[in-house]
């Protein structure tokens, strides 16, 4: 069974918030909650990098272990959904989650969050694939018709990648010998950066 | 030709001091520039960048803190208080067991003498019905998902835990302001004095027949006090913290916060059995105070002689 996960190259990433605007647009997110952002490091500076990150859909989610209503699931795939219909808005996930993927579309007084939205990997939630009432509350459900996540598949540079674990990694370990990094565009030194141009792709 | 062979040989030792220096010091400036293992480092520290997102903290790649929360909630604070609970009612059945009521020694004699007034008791049954509330909807909050969930059915679960939640926020704040009218209005009768360490020298007379002398209020009332004083103020401070989110507070603040009033509340709840135990079930006569007001004068006298001897003797301070 496939593992599916989102990779992004901060060497590509060039902080066009393409993926947030299509993630917006192909889930009809609700407004106020942006389930993706792009997150630039040292921006103007040298060394500028950005980063585009929502749910990392992670193996041993945070979220799922500290929910009190255990609204979330994880499907075959290993994609973090959850069922809105028992999400109460305590807020727990948004504590948990390393990356702030959980998002409220309230913030008023007395712990009125309303429903947690997220990231579902294009993948809806538990009603039934692609009915009006899972677009309403999740947006849409791509991967059901076979397709990727609307964020990844739009990515102008090719820097965020989503799909099986195995094949992101195949493509990005491809990436990191041909530009000539030993260690992976992630942990550059000094020396690494020289480009051997003698190293030709086959 | 050692004249000549020494100044290269300088140079070539400072040279190699500056460049162990240019290793070193400007290494922040290497970090930024390269954005290797230590640029991630920081990143993973929680520095912030720039974003178009406009959430709170959307400039925050990665916080760590939450799984150190995660760690402490479930594999600390869970468990801890599961067992505290379950150690507190086993230890409680086994002791009413083994034990059994305090009885009153000498028969009722009929005489009432008023200890509560009507104002302590609505104060007293306010705090606690909503104590209870805010017990059995927190402890829902907590352990519900390991077996309620499956005993109820998504559909009605779904509608519990969500007016557990409802409760516990809206209801909270009530209790905060009944526990501080209750602190201030009884802090006089808590006050630690010498017949209090007696009486928990001869440990509060809860077993065997000898009945340390106590004023108004005994040690052990003390101590319960106090722990509701204490610990109750960091459990209403920390839930007002939780419970009013729209100031902004960050994560690490709620997770700080969560983890000081789970710990806190289990600590009063498991405190509660013991008064509720005492009050009811354990102690004959006990229950009538706080419900009618009156106590009968062998109650009185058997357990709260000072106070007892005080009122007989015209110079009651406590219902001043």
């Amino acid at each position: 069974m496939a593992r599916m996960k989102f990779l992004c190259d901060s060497k590509r990433c060039i902080e066009c918030n393409g993926c947030v605007t299509a993630c917006k647009n192909e889930n009809d997110v609700e407004w106020g909650i942006q389930r993706r952002r792009v997150v630039t490091i040292n921006d103007g500076e040298p060394g500028e990098t950005s980063i585009s990150v929502a749910c990392m859909h992670c193996s041993d989610a945070p979220c799922m272990a500290v929910c009190p209503t255990d609204c979330f699931y994880q499907t075959d795939d290993g994609i973090v959904l959850h069922n809105k219909d028992l999400c109460i808005g305590c807020g727990y996930c948004l504590y948990a989650c390393p990356f702030g993927a959980p998002q409220f579309p309230s913030d008023a007084a007395f712990g009125e969050r309303g429903k947690m939205d997220k990231c579902t990997f294009c993948a809806g939630g538990p009603e039934e694939d692609n009915s009006p009432e899972e677009k309403a509350k999740y947006g849409a459900n791509r991967i059901a018709e076979g397709k990727l996540p609307m964020c990844a598949e739009m990515c102008s540079t090719k820097a965020l990648l989503a799909g099986d674990a195995n094949e992101v990694s195949d493509i990005f370990r491809e990436r990191v010998i041909y530009r000539g990094h030993n260690d992976g565009a992630w942990s550059m030194s000094e020396e690494e950066l020289a480009y051997d141009a003698t190293q030709q792709k086959v | 030709m050692l004249r000549f062979k020494l100044p290269p040989l300088f140079l070539l030792l400072a040279a190699l001091l500056f460049s162990n220096l240019a290793m070193a010091t400007p290494s922040d400036a290497k970090v930024a520039g390269f954005a290797g293992a230590d640029y991630w480092n920081v990143v993973k520290q929680g520095d912030q960048g720039s974003t178009q997102a406009q959430g709170q903290e959307a400039g925050q790649l990665i916080n760590v803190a939450g799984e150190e929360w995660r760690l402490w909630r479930n594999q600390w604070v869970t468990p801890a208080g599961a067992y505290a609970i379950g150690g507190t009612l086993a230890i409680l059945a086994i002791f009413y067991l083994i034990v059994g009521q305090k009885k009153l020694d000498a028969p009722r004699s009929g005489e009432l003498i008023e200890r509560w007034k009507r104002l302590d008791r609505a104060n007293h049954w306010t705090v606690a019905i909503l104590f209870i509330i805010l017990a059995v909807s927190g402890l829902s909050l907590l352990y519900g998902k390991f077996f309620l969930r499956d005993v109820l059915g998504d559909s009605l679960w779904a509608n519990y835990i969500m007016l557990c939640k409802l409760a516990h926020n809206y209801l909270g704040p009530l209790f905060v302001l009944g526990l501080l009218f209750m602190i201030v209005r009884w802090m006089k009768h808590n006050i630690f004095n010498g017949t209090d360490i007696v009486w928990f020298l001869k440990g509060g007379g809860i077993v065997g027949k000898a009945h340390p002398s106590a004023g108004y209020m005994n040690g052990g009332e003390k101590i319960w006090f106090w722990l509701l004083t204490i610990v109750g103020l960091v459990v209403c401070a920390s839930g007002l913290v939780m419970d009013f989110q729209n100031f902004g507070q960050d994560r690490e603040t709620m997770q700080i916060a969560n983890l000081l009033h789970g710990v806190g509340s289990l600590i009063l709840i498991v405190g509660s059995f013991g008064h509720i135990y005492i009050g009811t079930l354990g102690t004959e006569g006990a229950l009538e105070g706080m419900k009618t007001g009156y106590v009968d004068e062998t109650w009185a006298k058997q357990h709260h002689d000072l106070w007892y001897e005080e009122v007989k003797n015209g110079n009651d301070k406590s219902s001043s």
